[in-house]
């Protein structure tokens, strides 16, 4: 119980492990910190958390900072996104009637191919499609966006997103409220089990490498507190650093799951940190490497192009300038803190904070401060290439 | 004289609902509706066009009025949390009664200061209820296991209920534990052995 408190908001899910983690392997101790772990009901409950100092840092959906900083949503306060916790994580499932329609039409369930998935999904829900997102600032809601959008099919007439809590995602589904979902895992393994959903594609089968969750704080409390924005920032990344090693996976599901943490069997926590999916009732399994992902690939860096990305599409939904809207939300990402912080931990440093979002068709080898790092593949699954640099009105 | 405002309470208990209502009523003659029903609930709030929505701090259904701060249609205006526009205080009081709170933009605060006063006083009291509800069964459980661990003692070493309390305490005091953990250890085992 010695070292400074710290306190740290978290919703229960898969992808906040680097919080659980950091506490229990005792790198907040290694780092002079006693972490408070506060879980909270919602995620607009947890930015007001966060925006009010009942909490100093918090796991937040990486769009919510960048909303913000774009005038979005029902807190005008403002946040830093420190490093990512995580990258990728979140799946797309669909009701048990909605996929008896897909298959009756001769539709496998791969759970690998976008284009196929969507066209399947189009043409058996008709003029009608409820899709439950976690929160309307979410990866879950850009990457349905993106996704249906850009499938090149019509839409239906009636396309809703709608919002639903990840724990009561099961329960829209079983009462009709929705057709299907994207959800951050165990929830979608959540409704497998409960019998009443399944799963259609992983979230990386949209986008390759897409920031998930990152370490939010109110905007400028880093710069104010360096050494503890510091100490903190290295017991997170070390926590990552762990969680990135396959070896530790075992543990780790059985670290999550527990009534104070996730309500949800290890045994369906590990589907999420294993990939090895089971896609429904039936038993179907699929492997997909990378599903989640806390360290490998430089996944725990905020690059400033991934916030551009963000917040470009925000502004184009919501009729605000994607010029401005890429500039501030880059400005978010605070890949200055990040070197400044972690370099001395053992952190390799990409050359650049901004990189072409979607060009990596395989991992590649890239100039970092140490000489070379491994980026993992980062493509869109319609092959298009983001250029932060070339957004336009 | 202003108009009246019209002001959404989503709560799911009744009981709790009215509670909070009657409160908002001593507050002035405000058009207040309860939504108990969750299912669909940024839709039916968008419907309503209130000038403010009230809803318990620790609902998960809360981020579903997120939706509401991005829609420009029903509603005309955007619906923002009262945090920016009223004074830290108060925000406080509304997070330790567990209330949070969406209100229109534009609303003058001195109108809708004396409602969220009512809201966070109501809110205070139920929280308050909670509590004691909790604490009271919580104390009725102990009970039942005490008894229990008497009874089982009773007819283990043949004393009478007097004796068995006075050794269930010592026992407790020895541990230093307490006297609801050491008769709960001693019904598991009994069930264990049985």
């Amino acid at each position: 119980m010695n070292g400074r408190s710290l306190r740290l908001g978290y919703i229960p899910l898969v992808d906040a492990a680097p919080l659980f983690i950091a506490d229990t392997l005792g790198f907040a101790e290694q780092e002079g910190l006693h972490l408070i772990l506060r879980p909270a009901p919602s995620w607009s409950a947890l930015r007001d958390m966060l925006a009010m100092g009942a909490v100093e840092g918090a796991q937040m959906l990486a769009p919510v900072p960048v909303a913000a900083a774009l005038g979005l949503g029902g807190n005008p306060a403002q946040f830093d996104a420190l490093q990512l916790l995580n990258a990728n994580g979140d799946v797309i499932g669909v009701s048990q009637p909605l996929a008896d329609k897909m298959r009756a039409a001769g539709f496998t369930f791969d759970f690998a191919d976008a284009h196929a998935a969507g066209r399947a999904l189009l043409a058996a829900a008709g003029g009608r499609l409820r899709i439950g997102v976690p929160f309307p600032f979410s990866m879950h809601t850009e990457l349905v966006h993106y996704w249906l959008e850009n499938l090149g099919q019509p839409l239906p007439e009636t396309l809703e997103i709608r919002t639903v809590p990840p724990p009561l995602m099961a329960d829209a589904l079983k009462a009709d409220e929705i057709d299907a979902f994207a959800v951050g895992e165990p929830w979608g393994s959540h409704s497998v089990e409960q019998g009443v959903g399944t799963l259609l594609l992983p979230g990386t089968a949209i986008w390759a490498f897409a920031p998930e969750k990152v370490l939010a704080v109110r905007r400028g409390w880093a710069d104010e507190n360096p050494d503890l924005a510091g100490r903190m920032m290295r017991a997170i990344w070390r926590a990552c650093r762990w969680l990135g090693d396959p070896e530790n996976r075992f543990l780790v599901s059985d670290i999550l799951s527990g009534p104070d943490r996730l309500p949800i069997p290890a045994e369906i926590i590990d589907r999420a940190l294993s990939g090895r999916m089971i896609i429904s009732q039936r038993g179907e399994e699929r492997d997909v490497p990378g599903l989640i992902e806390f360290f490998s690939g430089a996944a725990t860096f905020p690059w400033r192009s991934q916030a551009a990305w963000i917040g470009t599409h925000l502004a184009l939904r919501n009729g605000l300038d994607p010029v401005q809207a890429a500039q501030a939300a880059g400005e978010v990402f605070r890949a200055d803190l990040y070197r400044l912080h972690l370099r001395d931990a053992g952190a390799d440093l990409p050359g650049t904070s901004e990189k072409l979002e979607g060009a990596l068709h395989s991992p590649t080898a890239v100039a970092s401060e140490r000489g070379r790092m491994i980026l993992p593949a980062d493509e869109f699954f319609d092959r298009q290439i983001f250029d932060p640099a070339a957004v336009q009105r | 004289m202003t108009r009246p405002l019209s002001i959404v309470v989503v709560e799911k208990d009744r009981e709790r609902a009215l509670m909070i209502v009657d409160g908002l009523r001593e507050a002035g003659e405000h058009a207040v509706v309860v939504i108990g029903d969750e299912t669909g609930l940024a839709r039916r709030i968008a419907e309503r066009n209130p000038d403010l929505v009230l809803i318990d701090l620790a609902s998960p259904s809360r981020d579903m009025l997120e939706e509401l701060t991005l829609a420009t249609s029903p509603m005309d205006r955007p619906v923002a949390m009262f945090v920016d526009r009223t004074d830290g205080g108060m925000t406080q009081a509304a997070i330790e009664a567990g209330v949070s709170a969406y209100v229109v933009d534009g609303l003058r605060p001195e109108r809708i200061k004396p409602i969220l006063d009512a809201a966070i006083a109501r809110f205070q009291m139920v929280q308050k209820m909670r509590a004691e509800l909790a604490a009271t069964r919580r104390a009725l459980e102990e009970r039942k296991v005490i008894d229990r661990a008497k009874g089982l003692l009773m007819r283990a070493r043949n004393i009478d209920e007097d004796a068995a309390y006075a050794l269930l305490r010592k026992t407790a005091m020895a541990q230093g534990k307490k006297l609801a953990d050491v008769a709960q250890a001693l019904v598991t085992a009994a069930e264990l052995l049985k």
